[in-house]
């Protein structure tokens, strides 16, 4: 099998984990997302587990994989390296926040969703989308 | 509290953990929906988007493979959307409501490098502080929106 196929094949066996795990645990249902972020109303504690599982089993992953000198079909990790805080992350976490409680959809639920597609869920969609390139558009040093 | 919620949220999780470090260990990325999927839409990266796309469809097939296996395995809270019975959940507004909150997700998620799994699953994971501060905002912001949609503006409903 050439090594492109190979990544390809790699890609999808990843999204499939997560959007099953989207779905066992319950976060393709805004509902469920919501009534963890209504810390006022009856709390809900599955994202909880959900975000909880994910960091710790992931924790124990990343350090077993990145002993290794690289991926398995890659020169490097590519590991983000900044360390700096500055408005753009904390403006654009905080505009995130605010779309995510309105509706309860962060990006993986939304587009694991898609069988489930909606006129509601396809106009988040198609806002997520001119979104991000509205981010682009805007200067690193805005 | 519902103990098989929770359970179901757990295994869940441990899936979307295991999904992040096989990514990692085998194509060396960060397992961020809004990078993975943001980067493929608004700049299609020659030969750097065909893992991308499948890592898409994947998420897509993920419930549909739950939907087909049947015997109710999904966790909705709410009402189902019909056809997919317990596995995909209903949006909780209308298309205004959605289009404007998906501005903010997708602009948000732009400026911030990083969404629920890219700083949440991921960033957490290796301790970033970047990440850390990221996810304390947006849950921050999260919850005031909710409490402000529902305790102030709803009346509490």
């Amino acid at each position: 099998m050439r090594r492109e196929t190979q990544k390809t094949l790699m890609g999808y066996v990843a999204g499939l984990l997560f959007g099953l795990g989207l779905a066992v645990s319950g976060m393709t249902d805004p509902a469920r997302v919501l009534g963890f972020l209504d810390v006022a109303g009856a709390w809900d504690p599955t994202l909880m587990f959900v975000l909880g599982g994910a960091v710790i089993t992931n924790f124990i992953g990343y350090r077993l994989v990145l002993r290794r000198p690289h991926p398995l079909l890659g020169e490097r990790f590519q590991l983000p390296t900044r360390t700096d805080l500055d408005g753009r992350l904390l403006g654009g976490a905080a505009l995130f926040g605010i779309g995510w409680g309105l509706s309860g959809y962060c990006p993986g639920p939304a587009f694991a969703s898609l069988a489930g597609l909606t006129a509601p869920l396809a106009a988040m969609l198609v806002a997520m989308v001119v979104g991000w390139f509205a981010a682009q558009a805007v200067p690193a040093r805005g | 509290m519902d103990w098989t919620a929770s359970l179901q949220g757990l295994i869940g999780g441990i899936l979307i953990g295991l999904s992040a470090t096989w990514l990692m260990a085998t194509l060396g990325r960060i397992a961020g929906i809004s990078g993975i999927i943001g980067t493929l839409v608004t700049q299609r990266p020659r030969g750097d988007s065909a893992w991308r796309l499948a890592f898409l469809l994947g998420l897509v097939s993920g419930p549909i493979a739950l939907m087909l296996l049947g015997g109710g395995l999904g966790n909705v809270a709410g009402g189902g959307v019909d056809v997919t019975g317990q596995v995909i959940g209903a949006p909780a507004g209308g298309v205004p409501l959605m289009l404007a909150a998906g501005l903010l997700v997708g602009l948000g998620t732009g400026l911030g490098s990083g969404c629920t799994s890219g700083h949440g699953v991921c960033g957490l994971a290796r301790l970033s502080r970047r990440s850390l501060v990221a996810t304390l905002t947006f849950l921050a912001a999260a919850i005031v929106t909710v409490f402000v949609v529902r305790h102030v503006i709803g009346g509490g409903a």
